[in-house]
């Protein structure tokens, strides 16, 4: 039956956890849609043959019906019509919210290519490699304007916005190549802006539950060193000329123009690139802008290694660096 | 009995054209104008289905087949849906439907309608200086760095918006203002109703779109910066501020498309509406929640979830306005006596297009649904099914409907009935198989696409023929029709609306005197008609 659908419908394969019961869905809904149009020409053409006439001979007062009976046929068709909305949503939510212990990897869009960053520190462009059976949060943004990741075997679709982090998440089923394609039109290019996501069984991509991100985190503390970021930046909890590393992750941050802001992904990017735009109350403006000095990995592992150092409060921690391997684990705690 | 000079005939020479005040002559010229309109916006479709035959190149090359499908959107959209009906249909007949003999501000209305004149002036001189390859949508921060005529279009497209404007206060100010004596609210025709809730609309949020173009344009020119993250910017704004005009702007050309139906079933059934209330009340339930549904336009532009389940309840509630309005119409038509002809036939292919756009307007609005179909084909069919199908037959109704009144002659009945087959099939060839494109994935606005895509998209050239010829075929026997169509008198149709009481075509000043009408214009269950109907009076005399 669902295998019917699909192919009637022109569905691409279900590659994705989400894909099947999203399908269920469209069944139900374009089938009630092609039901009430075809109902509705069929009522008229009945209606157009069984009351043909000349010109109007005869008097006539209209039809009428009983206002139960509309009042039925109203709120019987509203109480679908949130049905679908309800499971829809739903289902919205799912794919909104992705699970605890979904592989981070990050992407970037620009004028005509998928970029993509993986938390063991390699990139690959066009061609995203993913586990089949975990699952994957990507973390995008775009260089230029506005584009948008868009898998149809799996289902999922986010725009990819300039100066902004969205997330989409998803889960491969079973290893294969689906299409990646830009949804959202970005100039000349954009039918060719295509990629591929190739789905390889876990054991391809050798079994580093646990230290995925500890090899990010840990690329982080050489970047953070290489780059000069600890000369005022300390990763053991003491304020220094900027604020400290530890504890800062999911921390809100007071600001100096008055309020405060969430120190997630997108604000500690912002920091990086653009370090006047919200700076953190009680501490000079001097931090340099590290637009275009720092690769997309090096961010990454930067934001990482931030994340890594999350459950260091200050002060009454031991002052020793991290030993990363024991950060890495990822823990259902981490704010989403 | 005295018979005044029809209003074609009431001033001669080109200036009483060019300077004519009388709501008649002005809805002529803004038909003239919509119909070139749609005329180029027809031929740029073509050229796009066209180049869409073969994966690759076909006749184009990218650059030039961006700007085609900007060009296309941008002519369809502001040049000639939306004042497709209410600067040319209503212009003509809201004063006489609601027995006055003009507008409450000619003069502005001739001002309205050469403000839409420059407004599209300036938008093809753009085209042909350059053109843009934006989109109809215009999306920041793309618009601001493309290196198109942004700026230029931008401006006329805030032209048009000018003349939609003044065209809307007009027309509610003499709603309001200019109803007959004894004409209340709930006795004048549907088809006031759809143009006075469009008329809201055109006021209300047309600004809107003015502003968010104009801070296009300043970012563009200027550099600004206000929808580019660069400098500081948010390019989701101008999607929440394009959406708030855009979204409502699809009421403003399906709404009197509505009302021209709501007539057209009503006169060739011969039975008064099923519920008056219900159509007039689900016009202004539509304007009012259309405003609140923007943002399904922007479920995957990475919205908060709780805004997602907002304005995807809100877009359930836009859905059942409009069914109860195809219930009345369907079942308006039971019991009466029908006569079968144009432009019910297009009364039929709109009920099918509307319910099933209307119908995928609620898939999309389900959220998970719309993650998979946002920016595919599948939008690209929803909205030309609903939106352009609704008012693409509305319009091709209105004027199979009104021609006889306007003209004073009759068309070839069986010409018009093959190309409303035609239209109509067309449309639905042309379309169908987009459905299925966005299904299997293929997004819009791509120049080239993946193989498998290509027998839909050549069914759907094939249906864009079929379409095409029937347009033309429509142009060939309604111009042979003005010169040597049959006369049909005051009232062909016998239906008792009250610019059917009026000579075919009206005089200058539409009545002799000021109407007092004792019947009401669906009143088809009154024995005595012709009290105030002219037709009778001129067959009595």
């Amino acid at each position: 039956m669902n295998e019917l659908f699909r192919t009637l419908l022109g569905l691409p394969e279900q590659a994705s956890t989400v894909a099947t019961q999203i399908d269920y869905l469209h069944y139900v809904v374009i089938t009630t849609a092609l039901l009430g149009a075809t109902g509705v020409a069929a009522a008229i053409i009945f209606c157009l043959y069984r009351f043909r006439g000349d010109a109007a001979t005869e008097n006539h007062r209209g039809p009428s019906a009983p206002f139960w009976l509309e009042l039925m046929a109203v709120g019987g068709l509203l109480g679908m019509f949130l049905a679908f909305w309800l499971v829809g949503f739903r289902q919205y939510m799912t794919l909104q919210t992705p699970p605890a212990d979904a592989i981070d990897i990050y992407v970037i869009g620009k004028q005509w290519m998928w970029s993509f960053a993986y938390p063991d520190g390699t990139v690959s462009n066009v061609e995203l490699r993913v586990p089949a059976g975990r699952p994957v949060r990507l973390l995008m943004t775009s260089r230029d304007v506005i584009h948008s990741f868009y898998v149809p075997a799996f289902r999922v679709k986010q725009d990819v916005v300039p100066g902004r982090m969205t997330s989409l998440w998803f889960e491969a089923r079973r290893p294969g190549t689906y299409d990646i394609l830009c949804a959202e039109y970005c100039g000349l290019s954009h039918s060719r802006m295509r990629g591929r996501v190739v789905v390889v069984p876990p054991s391809q991509l050798g079994d580093r539950e646990g230290e995925q991100s500890g090899d990010l985190a840990a690329t982080g503390q050489r970047v953070a060193a290489e780059r000069g970021c600890l000369r005022c930046h300390t990763v053991d909890g003491t304020p220094h000329i900027g604020p400290t590393f530890a504890g800062l992750w999911g921390s809100r941050v007071p600001l100096i123009s008055g309020g405060s802001v969430v120190a997630d992904g997108a604000y500690l990017t912002e920091s990086m690139m653009d370090p006047l735009a919200k700076l953190h109350a009680g501490f000079p403006p001097v931090m340099p802008s590290y637009f275009g000095r720092l690769s997309a990995v090096e961010t990454a592992a930067l934001v990482e290694l931030i994340r890594s150092l999350r459950d260091r409060g200050g002060g009454d921690e031991p002052l020793a660096p991290a030993p990363t391997g024991s950060l890495a684990t990822p823990t259902t705690e981490v704010p989403r | 009995m005295t018979a005044l000079p029809d209003f074609w005939r009431a001033d001669r020479g080109l200036r009483s054209w060019l300077l004519t005040t009388d709501h008649k002559r002005i809805g002529v010229l803004f038909f003239i104008g919509v119909s070139l309109s749609l005329l180029i916006g027809g031929v740029f479709a073509l050229l796009l289905r066209l180049e869409l035959l073969t994966p690759d190149r076909t006749l184009f090359s990218a650059a030039t087949y961006n700007k085609l499908f900007t060009h296309h959107g941008i002519v369809m959209v502001w040049l000639f849906m939306i004042p497709a009906i209410p600067a040319t249909f209503g212009n003509f007949f809201l004063p006489i439907m609601i027995g006055a003999k003009d507008v409450a501000f000619p003069k502005l209305n001739l001002a309205s309608f050469y403000v839409y004149a420059l407004g599209a002036i300036v938008t093809l001189v753009a085209m042909i200086a350059g053109g843009v390859d934006t989109g109809w949508t215009f999306y920041a921060p793309y618009s601001t760095v493309s290196l198109g005529r942004v700026g230029l279009v931008a401006t006329g497209v805030f032209i048009l918006g000018v003349s939609s404007i003044l065209s809307g206060i007009n027309f509610i100010v003499t709603t309001h203002t200019l109803r007959a004596r004894g004409l209340g609210w709930f006795d004048i025709p549907l088809f006031v109703w759809a143009i006075y809730a469009t008329s809201i609309i055109q006021v209300l949020a047309t600004p809107v779109l003015g502003l968010s173009l104009a801070l296009v344009g300043v970012d563009h020119v200027w550099g600004l910066g206000l929808f580019d993250p660069e400098l500081g910017g948010d390019p989701v704004l101008f999607q929440h501020l394009f959406w708030f005009y855009s979204h409502p702007a699809v009421y403003i050309m399906i709404l009197p498309a509505m009302g021209v139906i709501s007539e057209v079933v009503s006169t060739f059934s011969h039975n008064p509406p099923l519920s008056y209330r219900a159509i007039a009340y689900s016009s202004l339930g539509i304007a009012f929640v259309g405003f609140l549904t923007w943002g399904h336009h922007m479920f995957v532009a990475g919205m908060s979830t709780f805004d997602a389940g907002l304005f995807g309840i809100l877009s359930m509630f836009v859905a059942i306005f409009s069914a109860i309005k195809v219930f009345t119409w369907t079942a308006t038509l039971y019991g009466g006596r029908i006569v079968f002809n144009t432009p019910l036939l297009y009364f039929l292919g709109f009920a099918f297009l509307f319910v099933f756009g209307g119908m995928s307007g609620v898939a999309v609005a389900t959220s998970s649904l719309d993650v998979h179909w946002h920016d595919t084909y599948f939008i690209v069919a929803h909205f030309h099914f609903i939106m352009v199908g609704g008012t693409l037959t509305g319009f091709l109704a209105a004027i199979h409907y009104w021609f006889p009144k306007i003209t004073g002659r009759g068309y070839s009945e069986r010409w018009g009935l093959v190309s409303a087959m035609m239209v109509t099939l067309g449309f639905f060839f042309t379309f169908m198989p987009q459905f299925l494109l966005g299904n299997a994935g293929m997004p819009r606005r791509y120049y080239s696409y993946p193989d498998r895509f290509q027998w839909l998209n050549v069914l759907s050239t094939a249906g864009a023929s079929v379409l095409a010829l029937g347009m033309i075929l429509t142009v060939g026997y309604l111009a042979a029709a003005i010169f040597r169509g049959d006369r049909t008198g005051a009232n062909p149709w016998r239906s008792r609306c009250f610019e059917w009481r009026v000579p075919s075509p009206p005089p200058k000043h539409n009545f002799a005197e000021p109407p007092v009408w004792q019947i009401g214009c669906y009143a088809y269950d009154v024995e005595d008609h012709g009290s105030d109907d002219v037709g009778a009076k001129e067959a009595a005399s």
